[in-house]
């Protein structure tokens, strides 16, 4: 037990802020791309339009988001301490800022000064974080399921960037071999599996119950779902390596079981006690529906003749990525900032003792109003159907790439309003006669 | 031990805090003020006996008095203060205000359960292990 545990340990507010505000912005220069390159970027996974556009969402975006959470919510979830959180908060999202825009720079043609640089600043950014969280959870006080699956899912990520690295050093041309197959296979499965799946299924047993009100998740679910999936993708990468028979077997008990926590989230959302609706639900409810139909789709494209596997296999990722990861990151986000800037409010008011019981603050509602949210999550819904139907007709792709960069926009609106109205606030407090 | 009892009482607390919610979303004003009067109740309960029975003994045991109990009781006053704003909504009838509070008051109530729930009564339970029973005793008769 650590004596000296402090149950406060939440960093300043600029210390999450600041990745959450990045995402949209990143999400935008997605968008932007697709609009940019048009219908051929989807042709190919290899083509390198669809490779900088899904390295600026997965790490401009999701990476960002769940980067900056984890910072201000490891030492609440879990007792981790991170020491001078200012400071590696700050060099961690600016490496992971200009990483990114390096990667993005190399696979658009600026070629192997871009990797170089891209494998430097991703390597010490997401190396010194995953430095600093696994070093906090190795000694955190309990040892709870979630601390737990926390632990699989940075150990997903360690190997995510790993395979990244050696495959960035590969473009680098310092000699190194570029192993493209059957590297990249075994980088996306354990990015998308492996890390984002994993992180997702242990932020939402801990928080689906607490702020929806609905039963708890099955502890054997809990027990078992992130280790039983580190098994399936090590079983998976020696199959693809090793060219065992049967290869096809981890990857559709992988989707069976990101379906069942897909389902089991669902129905536990169905039973909550809490009758108020929110944004933060829609996008939960269509996050495990994107889940579900990912898993489902994907499973097909394995089982699937050639001809038809690819489309199958675009539209399962596209859904991941964006009807499930995005969803659920947009409805995290929805929650953590107008709270976050409450809390923060809340404290600093505390510190003006004479004024503080004559100061009313604005509550998360006022703070971030719920039809602005729900504005954005309409919009997200048909983004992504566009987009969806462009898989088969890819005339709609621009189309659908105006609607995402409307909804990255607005996202970031809200965001950004929800600080400003902190800003607005912290002048009252500080001024308050 | 310990550990149980007190989450189970976060649960009850919860139910009630969710029945005044639900009663205000459906704009029933009578049934929120009576569902909202009890959960108040409970929580007012559940507040008093950690601040004067289960953290005086913790202090006393641990040598910690400006330690976690310290952040439990300020987080304490915050959840007053918020109970005290979505009480005078309710009494002038702003539903909407209370439903806003509320949602703040949730995500506030939550995070404080589920530091106690996982750090600070696991550590009760053990630094009080030996005299478990009596300050049940003195909890439920509180």
């Amino acid at each position: 037990m650590n004596a000296g545990l402090s149950l406060e340990q939440a960093p300043p507010l600029s210390v999450p802020l600041r990745f959450f505000l990045s995402a949209p912005l990143f999400g935008l220069a997605a968008a932007g791309l697709l609009l940019w390159l048009g219908p051929d970027v989807l042709a190919s996974r290899w083509s390198v339009g669809a490779l900088a556009l899904s390295h600026l969402l997965v790490l401009g975006v999701l990476a960002m988001v769940m980067c900056g959470a984890l910072l201000q919510m490891l030492p609440v979830l879990a007792g981790v301490r991170v020491t001078r959180p200012r400071l590696v908060g700050g060099l961690c999202h600016g490496l992971l800022v200009l990483g990114t825009l390096s990667l993005a720079a190399g696979f658009l043609g600026v070629g192997q000064d871009g990797f170089r640089v891209a494998v430097v600043l991703l390597g010490l950014g997401l190396g010194g974080f995953l430095a600093v969280m696994g070093f906090g959870l190795a000694r955190a006080p309990h040892l709870q399921d979630s601390v737990r699956g926390m632990r699989w899912a940075l150990l997903g990520l360690a190997l995510t960037v790993g395979l990244g690295l050696s495959l960035g050093l590969g473009h680098s041309g310092l000699g190194l071999p570029l192993l493209r197959w059957p590297l990249t296979d075994l980088h996306l499965a354990w990015g998308l599996l492996g890390w984002i799946a994993t992180l997702v299924a242990v932020v939402a047993w801990q928080l689906v119950p607490m702020f929806q009100m609905t039963p708890p998740y099955p502890p054997r679910l809990r027990r078992w779902l992130a280790a039983g999936m580190f098994a399936l993708l090590g079983w998976h990468s020696l199959a693809v390596l090793r060219g065992w028979p049967l290869a096809q077997l981890p990857a559709l008990l992988l989707a069976a079981a990101l379906a069942i926590f897909a389902l089991i989230t669902l129905r536990l959302l169905a039973q909550r006690r809490r009758k108020v609706g929110d944004t933060s639900l829609y996008f939960w409810r269509l996050g495990m529906a994107g889940l579900l139909l990912a898993a489902a789709i994907g499973a097909a494209s394995r089982l699937a003749p050639p001809a038809v596997a690819a489309s199958l296999a675009l539209a399962a990722t596209l859904l991941f990525l964006l009807g499930f990861a995005l969803s659920v990151v947009n409805g995290m986000l929805y929650k953590i900032v107008p709270f976050l800037v409450w809390l923060h409010l809340q404290q600093r008011l505390a510190t003006r003792i004479e004024v503080r019981h004559r100061i009313v603050l604005p509550n998360m509602k006022s703070i971030l109003p719920e039809p602005r949210s729900r504005q954005q999550f309409y919009l997200h819904l048909a983004a992504l159907a566009v987009l969806l139907a462009a898989v088969l007709l890819p005339a709609l792709l621009r189309p659908a790439a105006v609607m995402w960069l409307a909804d990255f926009a607005l996202l970031g609106l809200n965001l950004l309003s929800a600080t400003r109205r902190y800003g607005t606030e912290c002048r009252r407090i500080d001024h308050f006669p | 031990m310990l550990t149980d009892f007190l989450t189970a009482d976060h649960r009850v607390c919860d139910g009630l805090f969710a029945k005044a919610e639900n009663a205000a979303n459906d704009g029933d004003r009578d049934a929120a003020r009576a569902a909202y009067a009890e959960f108040e109740a409970a929580m007012a309960q559940h507040l008093s006996i950690e601040e004067s029975v289960l953290f005086p003994e913790f202090e006393a045991r641990s040598g910690m008095a400006g330690g976690p109990t310290a952040v439990m009781r300020m987080e304490h006053e915050q959840i007053r203060a918020m109970m005290a704003q979505m009480r005078q909504a309710l009494e002038s009838g702003e539903l909407d205000d209370f439903l806003g509070f509320g949602e703040t008051l949730n995500i506030l109530i939550q995070q404080h359960n589920m530091k106690e729930e996982q750090m600070l009564y696991p550590m009760c339970d053990r630094a009080l292990a030996d005299r478990a029973e009596a300050l049940l005793e003195r909890m439920q008769a509180h």
